[in-house]
């Protein structure tokens, strides 16, 4: 069957440098991860520390969000509740037309790619200009993110120069990225100062203390929210932890995980809106929680765990599918093991259920997880969610409609076959002879491989030949 | 595993050969019986055995599975060991037959089933502790360690181990070892474009160490890699190393007359090597 998908995996698969630079920047990630664990029983140690602590929010989650909107209002920060994306860009709407703004600067956040929240707001004439680099650059593009955290990773030096050549004919090509850098700060550095409002993500919101903590690397997250007179935090339900406490091992796992950095170079922890006798910082802070089909995947006790997830994209990092295909193959806000488990469940199984067959389960993503989430079980899970037939024992969404007759004909004579094995036995001997009728033609299989061959006898009539006991 | 927690070494073991060894590798399974039997282990090998149920628990078909895998744990009462020639057959039953009995009325008999699983290449290191002397010309070896061998079962050392016991083998190590073949059972019939581009790669980088011959512990990933090999070497004139399950390649260069059938019951027990005698292949043999 010839889907969308496939033809964007086709279509990836041929651009043969692309996968070349993809092949080479997720070797480098996956180096600097290992370099950052030389101790496995240190790393072992700390994911089960990290597992804990988001396994523990999540079982107190609807506790912890009054706890943690009843602190942020206690300390001046308004929380806004959003079921739906629509809700959410509606709710950004509502504060950027109350102060009459026409434009947000923007540091990093999925959740605002999740909303759609740039294409919203620029249809209704306002200006949303993207600060991270890789962001800013894809944004330029017109493009997507192809990776969570290093969003323009499918582009090459080469590309971004001609880009920013082509876009801001003052700036000449170069090959140099710290010049490349510069020119991109200097254009954003005014940027900021103008912006009535500046919108961030959020990595972790502590309940305890009602603090909004986010984990960057530019200084454009920090700058963002704090040179803007408004800021705007999205996120979704699942980020919130207990305590203070909670943090320093999270802090100490993402980064190490993600890119394979010690530290994060900025890390800002945001609690109140400017004080009367405080110099700077904004004026007004807002916080969007969304929901957008969270609840639902929280609602059962297996796919909860897909809500630890910590947006390392150290999944993403050591696939060996989306090394090849890319990002942007996924045709989803989030790519790679961690999308193919999320989006499904986001969207239901008849947007993006197809997903769920572009995993051979190998299980590099669920080994290298720093909240161990076990993947490969969640992706099982969801093709059984899309062929089952006792619909009501799932809350994903669309469960039951990738189920085709012939495809489950096929299972059920197997079954039937495999759970019978004198007949099972009878089949085996017969192929078995009748192996020289085995085309040599299998389709898809037979694409890239020769078909195998079936043997003379099969072991079972060879060990009995062979007087092997049988009980 | 220290040697504390070593299990003790059984006299009887059930062999689940799989059903991809069983239609089209069955010389892998006879290789693998033969190895245990020498190291003086009886072997029982139940004729009901057909298939693990891994291909439709991974296709979701989970009622399909469960059906299947109900007649095979029946098929291991008494309480021994059960060795499997494959990581990703023995993962299943040890790891996914928990989760596919879980709340079922017979989940208990999955979980005896599942808790005495191994995976043949741990068997020999772990249980056994096999001490292999090599027959064999010297040759130069890859390794491809299938991905349930090496993250559902956790033996991904055990086949270099049991080839670092070989003088004449020569173990080459292949860029991105760890990565997957691009089988994943049905992935490679629904995903094909992205599975050959795995196995393109896979192949490439097996073939650039030079090694005359690929061993693995898994049919399925043998089955992904050789039909590629085979494939290149038809169309495109590359090399194709031959590619063997491990079972195979370790008995046919630890037997002096690796052609020997089976003891068969009434026979003498076939074979003796440097070391050790009289190894008694089965508890029925007669003198």
């Amino acid at each position: 069957m010839t889907t969308e998908f496939r033809v964007d995996v086709a279509k990836a698969l041929g651009k043969t440098e692309v996968r070349a630079h993809f092949r080479k920047a997720m070797d480098t990630l996956m180096t600097n991860r290992r370099n950052q664990f030389p101790d496995d029983a240190a790393l072992q140690a700390l994911r089960t520390q990290a597992q804990a602590i988001r396994a523990n929010a999540l079982s107190k989650l609807p506790e912890l969000l009054e706890q943690l909107e009843t602190n942020l209002t206690k300390n001046g920060v308004q929380v806004h509740w959003a079921e739906t994306t629509d809700e959410a860009n509606e709710i950004v709407l509502g504060i950027m037309q109350k102060h009459n703004a026409k434009s947000i600067i923007k540091g990093k956040s999925m959740v605002s790619e999740e909303m759609g929240l740039n294409h919203f707001l620029e249809e209704r004439g306002i200006e949303a200009l993207e600060s991270d680099l890789g962001e800013f650059i894809i944004q330029l593009d017109g493009e997507t993110p192809s990776h969570i955290i290093m969003p323009a990773i499918h582009k090459s030096k080469e590309q971004i120069s001609t880009l920013f050549h082509e876009k801001f004919p003052d700036i000449p090509y170069t090959e140099n990225v710290d010049e490349l850098t510069v020119s991109a700060r200097r254009i954003l550095r005014d940027k900021f100062y103008a912006a009535p409002v500046g919108l961030s993500g959020v990595n972790f919101a502590v309940a305890e203390t009602g603090t909004l903590c986010l984990v960057e690397n530019e200084g454009n997250g920090r700058m963002s929210t704090t040179i803007p007179p408004v800021h705007i935090a999205v996120t979704g339900i699942e980020k919130v932890v207990e305590k203070l406490s909670d943090i320093p091992p999270l802090l100490s796992i993402l980064p190490r995980s993600a890119t394979g950095q010690p530290i994060t170079t900025y890390f800002n922890m945001i609690s109140r809106p400017r004080k009367a006798d405080e110099k700077d910082g904004p004026t007004e802070v807002h916080l969007v929680l969304l929901d957008n089909g969270r609840s639902r995947i929280y609602s059962d006790p297996e796919l909860l765990a897909t809500l630890r997830c910590i947006r390392c994209g150290a999944c993403i990092n050591h696939c060996p599918v989306y090394v090849r295909i890319g990002g942007h193959s996924y045709g989803t806000v989030y790519p790679g093991p961690i999308g193919t488990i999320l989006e499904p469940q986001k969207s239901g199984l008849s947007v993006h259920g197809e997903l769920i067959q572009a995993s051979s389960l190998c299980g590099a993503c669920g080994e290298v997880c720093p909240v161990r989430i076990p993947i490969p079980n969640i992706i099982n899970r969801l093709r059984h969610d899309s062929v089952r037939k006792d619909t009501d024992n799932t809350p994903t969404q669309d469960a039951g409609t990738r189920r085709k007759p012939l495809e489950a004909a096929i299972w059920q004579a197997w079954s039937f076959s495999a759970s019978h094995p004198t007949l099972y036995n009878f089949g085996g001997k017969t192929a078995t002879q009748l192996r020289g009728l085995i085309p040599h033609n299998l389709g898809a299989w037979t694409s890239v491989r020769s078909a195998p061959q079936l043997a003379e006898q099969t072991l079972h009539q060879q060990l009995k030949a062979l007087g092997v006991d049988h009980e | 595993m220290s040697q504390t927690t070593r299990p003790p070494k059984p006299d009887t073991i059930y062999f689940f050969g799989t059903c991809l060894i069983d239609l089209i590798y069955p010389k892998a399974g006879v290789s693998a019986v033969q190895l245990l039997q020498r190291e003086g282990v009886k072997v029982i090998y139940p004729q009901g055995q057909t298939c693990c149920g891994q291909p439709a628990w991974n296709s979701g078909y989970r009622d399909e599975a469960r059906k299947v895998a109900r007649t095979q744990i029946q098929l291991f009462p008494k309480t021994i060991p059960i060795v499997i020639p494959s990581g990703s057959c023995a993962g299943m039953m040890k790891t996914h037959y928990p989760e596919l009995f879980k709340a079922e009325a017979d989940e208990s008999e999955a979980l005896k089933v599942a808790n005495r699983v191994y995976e043949l290449t741990e068997f020999l290191i772990d249980v056994l502790q096999v001490d292999f002397t090599d027959l064999g010309e010297p040759i130069a070896v890859a390794v491809h360690t299938s991905c349930s061998a090496r993250r559902e079962m956790g033996v991904a050392d055990k086949i270099e181990h049991l080839l670092g016991q070989l003088a004449n083998v020569e173990v080459k190590q292949q860029a991105y070892k760890a990565e997957c073949c691009g089988f994943g059972g049905t992935f490679a019939v629904k995903e094909p474009e992205i599975s050959a581009a795995m196995v393109a790669d896979k192949t490439m980088h097996i073939r650039a160490t030079g090694a005359a011959q690929l061993v693995s512990q898994d049919c399925g990933c043998l089955m992904n890699i050789s039909g590629a090999f085979a494939y290149q070497a038809q169309h495109e004139g590359k090399a194709a190393p031959k590619a063997q399950h491990i079972a195979e390649f370790l008995w046919e260069r630890t037997n002096p007359s690796p052609t020997l059938p089976l003891s068969r019951k009434g026979d003498t027990p076939p074979l003796t090597r440097g070391g050790r005698e009289g190894l008694n292949t089965s508890a029925e043999v007669q003198p």
